[in-house]
């Protein structure tokens, strides 16, 4: 990856004990999916992110896997709730071995 | 010019190319796809919900939601795609829902499909279909 | 110009497209409704205006958005839906970045990215010496001149997550391109280009965007070609596209040899079009399909 490759996340800074709420994120990432070719007809290897997981206070929220099919600048929308406060952890896992993290601390409110 | 036309269009239907290439070898992926996912075990309907347009502004970034209360995960198909798995989501602990979205790229018009494994092990699938048509110039 | 040699051929398809468009006799539709566009629940942002007084072929302007699919459109208004603030995150961290045989980074002369509040609605203007200069020549005069950094690509990476960054600063803020004073010959060259019918479809700027705005082009909406949303998040490629590439890509899809972006006939076309839609805000980042 030639980009920087920064997560973007929203998470309310304060959430109500047991109420659902929203958790949005992109990422930059290209999602090559291994089946194009470069001008001189050579295939373009796959690199894509194959796995993506949200996890607060370590119990887990959601676990993605992802084929090549998923959208370049990968998207993912999903519900979680909380019963104190604490931290979101979001990771991506990239073909090419590197992750990339987030956090987001939420209070309880 | 011609050349740059077509690596416009390659990048937009990349996938159909392929499947041209290799006809046959698709219905056995996605047999495979599904059974890996289910164990084998018959597939019902109801509980699972599929959202998505009927029409894509353009296949290559299609929003697509799946739901299933109480599910434990579902896995997202475009079956008429040259690899048809889009993602598997699993659901946790902490999830506030059994529900997801993303965006998904698909080659052609069909059936985007979600397979739900709900928690007493059975199996629900539903359906949407989009159509993906020939775009214009995006503007 | 080299991309109408074909006179025979030109005057042919011309009146066959003449004479097709006659015939079926269709008008351009304005989109209905006319939704607001509200990004991050709090900011309206205008995206349909009076049309200015030099734009005679318009009544009303409509921001590409109006025209794009509700799913599309959601994507626009959350800045956490909208893929092409990834670029916006990227080009931010550029701004700090230093880069360059001075040492500098664009923060240690302009301090905040926010200072370049105003700027991409002015986009593009006239510079002291004369020239037309778009929101990308002003980067690279910053890097070349005062950075000691090499000049980024017109469609590079780097330069549309900039221009992606330093657009957003307007979000808000109308369209205002000077068309008249030092403006006034480049305007003029523009506004010829855009009524020119180009290549082999013979088509002009305003076959499509003036006379057919809101009609389908095969499965598409066509707009009215506003560049209020530029730098603008493209699902069909995945990435952020700059105006003038937009621009070439609109030349090259009548089957003409097309201007490259950052030529001079782009950096016209680029005013003239930029002035069709004064009083639409800026949108930051659009997200077109």
């Amino acid at each position: 990856m030639a980009d920087t490759v920064i997560p973007r996340v929203k998470v309310p800074a304060t959430a109500k004990a047991g109420a659902v709420f929203t958790i949005k994120t992109l990422i930059n990432h290209p999602m090559v999916t291994g089946l194009t070719k470069d001008k001189d007809g050579k295939p373009i290897p796959r690199e894509i992110i194959n796995r993506f997981t949200c996890d607060f206070n370590g119990a887990n929220v959601i676990d993605v896997a992802l084929d090549p099919a998923v959208s370049a600048n990968p998207y993912f929308e999903f519900d979680a709730k909380i019963d104190k406060a604490g931290d979101f952890t979001f990771t991506w896992y990239d073909d090419n071995g590197q992750t990339y993290t987030d956090k987001k601390s939420i209070a309880l409110g | 010019m011609r050349l740059s036309r077509r690596e416009v269009l390659a990048v937009g239907v990349g996938g159909v190319a392929l499947t041209l290439i290799a006809p046959g070898a698709h219905a056995s992926e996605l047999d495979d796809v599904v059974a890996k996912f289910t164990g084998g075990a018959a597939v019902g309907s109801g509980g699972v919900t599929v959202t998505a347009p009927e029409i894509a502004e353009n296949g290559n970034t299609v929003p697509v939601t799946v739901e299933a209360p109480g599910a434990v995960a579902i896995l997202l198909l475009a079956p008429s795609n040259p690899t048809p798995a889009v993602c598997t989501f699993t659901f946790g602990p902490a999830a506030g829902s059994q529900k997801a979205a993303t965006r998904i790229r698909l080659a052609k018009t069909q059936d985007v499909t979600a397979i739900a494994k709900m928690a007493d092990g059975k199996f629900v699938k539903a359906v949407a279909t989009v159509k993906v048509t020939v775009g214009g110039c995006g503007g | 110009m080299k991309t109408r040699f074909n006179a025979t051929l030109a005057v042919a398809l011309g009146a066959l497209a003449t004479v097709v468009v006659a015939s079926v006799g269709w008008a351009a539709t304005d989109p209905s409704p006319v939704i607001p566009l509200v990004v991050n629940g709090n900011l309206t942002l205008t995206d349909s205006a009076p049309a200015p007084a030099n734009i005679p072929g318009l009544k009303t302007i409509y921001s590409g958005w109006l025209f794009r699919d509700p799913d599309t459109q959601a994507m626009q208004t959350d800045d956490f839906s909208n893929p092409g603030m990834t670029g916006v995150d990227a080009g931010q961290a550029e701004w700090a970045t230093v880069d360059g045989t001075e040492g500098k980074s664009c923060a240690s002369c302009h301090n905040g990215i926010e200072s370049m509040k105003g700027l991409r609605a002015s986009m593009p203007k006239v510079t002291k010496d004369g020239k037309l200069w778009s929101l990308e020549d002003f980067i690279n005069g910053c890097r070349t001149n005062r950075m000691g950094a090499k000049a980024w690509g017109w469609k590079s990476t780097e330069m549309k997550n900039m221009t992606a960054a330093i657009s957003l600063q307007s979000r808000g803020m109308p369209v205002n391109v000077k068309t008249d004073g030092a403006a006034g010959p480049f305007w003029e060259e523009g506004k010829k280009m855009y009524y020119s019918r180009y290549g082999m479809l013979q088509l002009s700027c305003a076959n499509c965007h003036e006379d057919h705005y809101g009609d389908h082009i095969r499965g598409d909406h066509l707009s009215q070609g506003q560049s209020n949303g530029f730098p603008v998040y493209r699902l069909s490629t995945g990435g952020l596209v700059s105006l003038q590439d937009r621009l070439f890509g609109c030349i090259r899809d009548t089957r003409a040899e097309s201007f490259k972006p950052g030529s001079p006939e782009l950096h016209a076309l680029e005013l003239y079009v930029a002035s069709r839609g004064n009083g639409l805000s800026v949108e930051g980042v659009g997200v077109r399909p």
